[in-house]
């Protein structure tokens, strides 16, 4: 059976497109086959992982759990438009740089969807204690660096964005 | 790890949903906030031909504060639930949402979804359960109310038909003379629980229980209320002999499945420690909130 395919518009990243999906595609496959932005990496395709985390509207979500389709219309921010939030000529956003500081990946498959969870996250909380950080993290799978280095980064990462924010407005403008 | 393919529906409104769900009875699935749905269709565990997406309709979304309790709309998220001021009027909903998952999945989870979808292990059939929430069910121009206690069948299975659609669940007050609480064991935090107890407990002037709810998850194919060591509660002091002896009520009473999380044994026993813990937990919030 052939489905009937749909054309959708979306935002990501401040960039309008267009696109021709089938409804069974996942709004991931479509970022990553059809956008090219392959920044957004599929791990489980069952929700588990968290690998495929965006921003949707504003909300973290897992991009494998949604349809194309329904992403009609919507605005989204995949980890390709983290370092344009970063000020002063920065290439890196602080929470980017905190990774590459504490060596918060080894791998780096599964870092789009920390850096993407935690970009809501430390909008939320500016300052977190380690017991938030990893409840806000448990939602993320990560095999090589045993998180140590993650929460060091998240650390590393709000702190240097309570330096900026004073100086340099806003690292979470929509 | 692809869905097979299906038709797609977005109905604006429940009477077109119904409508597209009476023409396409039984190749039809209702999808919510696909937190559940999603997986089992990219893992091709179920491949409906038709596919009926409640996300556009504005109608099923929202929390109404009423005479009997808070009557929230089947697609409202449950991450707007847990941070909604009605987390004071209900405050085991909000406590027990934290529990589901994570901030990614509560964004589109919803809380119609959740308890449709009836696994046994979630947490919010339990605390309907505990509740005795009544569930407002759509069907044709013709609505029913089913209260909770007959709203979970089995395993992945309620009461509502196949061309029905939950309109909007009514999760009744916890007064404010009573406690709660919610105790679960997961292998880490916002897994589905190996063993979980919602506890809601009044004391009287004297300080004596007067009212008690158990709903455990996770256990058995739904969730349950052990009535039994509820009514072995009424009338007693709530010291940590009365505690124990509902946890071995409640031990006696479960005959949980094993699995590869843990073994049929090993729960009954979570289960037990837990009830003795959350009835501890929901004392104490009853005396917190009388003070």
């Amino acid at each position: 059976m052939m489905s009937s395919k749909r054309t959708i518009e979306i935002t990501v990243n401040e960039k309008r497109y267009e696109g021709l999906v089938e409804p069974r595609l996942s709004l991931a496959d479509f970022l990553r086959d059809q956008l090219g932005l392959t920044g957004t990496h599929l791990g489980c395709e069952q929700g588990v992982c968290g690998s495929c985390t965006i921003l949707f509207n504003g909300e973290t979500v897992r991009s494998c759990l949604l349809l194309a389709v329904q992403a009609n219309g919507a605005t989204i921010l995949t980890v390709e438009g983290l370092a344009a939030k970063a000020k002063n000529g920065d290439p890196l956003h602080p929470i980017q740089q905190g990774f590459l500081e504490k060596l918060g990946f080894q791998c780096g498959f599964c870092t789009p969807g920390f850096l993407m969870t935690l970009y809501e996250f430390l909008n939320e909380n500016p300052s977190p204690s380690e017991d938030e950080i990893r409840e806000r993290l448990s939602g993320n799978l990560c095999r090589c660096t045993g998180y140590q280095n993650i929460v060091a980064a998240v650390l590393w990462a709000a702190e240097r964005l309570g330096q900026s924010r004073i100086d340099n407005g806003n690292y979470f403008a929509p | 790890m692809k869905p097979a393919p299906f038709e797609y529906v977005a109905p604006h409104s429940v009477e077109e949903a119904l409508a597209a769900l009476q023409q396409s009875i039984p190749d039809a699935r209702i999808l919510a906030g696909g937190q559940s749905l999603m997986p089992l269709l990219n893992l091709r565990l179920t491949k409906p031909k038709i596919l009926i997406d409640l996300n556009g309709i504005s109608g099923l979304e929202g929390i109404r504060e009423t005479a009997e309790g808070l009557s929230i709309g089947a697609m409202t998220r449950q991450r707007r639930v847990e941070r909604d001021s009605v987390r004071e009027r209900c405050p085991i909903l909000a406590e027990a949402i934290r529990h589901i998952g994570h901030v990614a999945i509560r964004h589109r989870g919803t809380i119609g979804g959740s308890l449709v979808h009836a696994d046994p292990a979630a947490e919010l059939p339990a605390v309907a359960l505990a509740l005795d929430a009544k569930f407002e069910v759509a069907r044709d121009g013709i609505d029913r109310t089913i209260p909770a206690e007959e709203f979970f069948i089995d395993y992945l299975t309620t009461a509502l038909a196949p061309d029905e659609i939950l309109r909007e669940i009514v999760f009744p007050i916890v007064r404010p003379s009573s406690g709660y609480a919610l105790e679960e064991v997961t292998r880490r935090h916002g897994d589905f629980a190996i063993a979980g107890v919602v506890a809601i407990v009044e004391l009287d002037d004297a300080g004596k229980i007067v009212d008690a709810r158990l709903a455990l998850f996770g256990v058995a194919p739904t969730a349950v209320r052990a009535r039994k060591a509820e009514r072995a509660l009424i009338g007693r002091e709530p010291n940590a002999d009365a505690m124990l002896d509902a946890a071995a009520l409640v031990e006696d009473f479960l005959d949980p499945p094993g699995d590869i999380h843990a073994s049929s044994a090993y729960r009954k026993h979570v289960a037990a420690v837990l009830t003795a813990r959350v009835l501890k937990r929901a004392v104490q919030v009853c005396r917190d909130r009388r003070l």
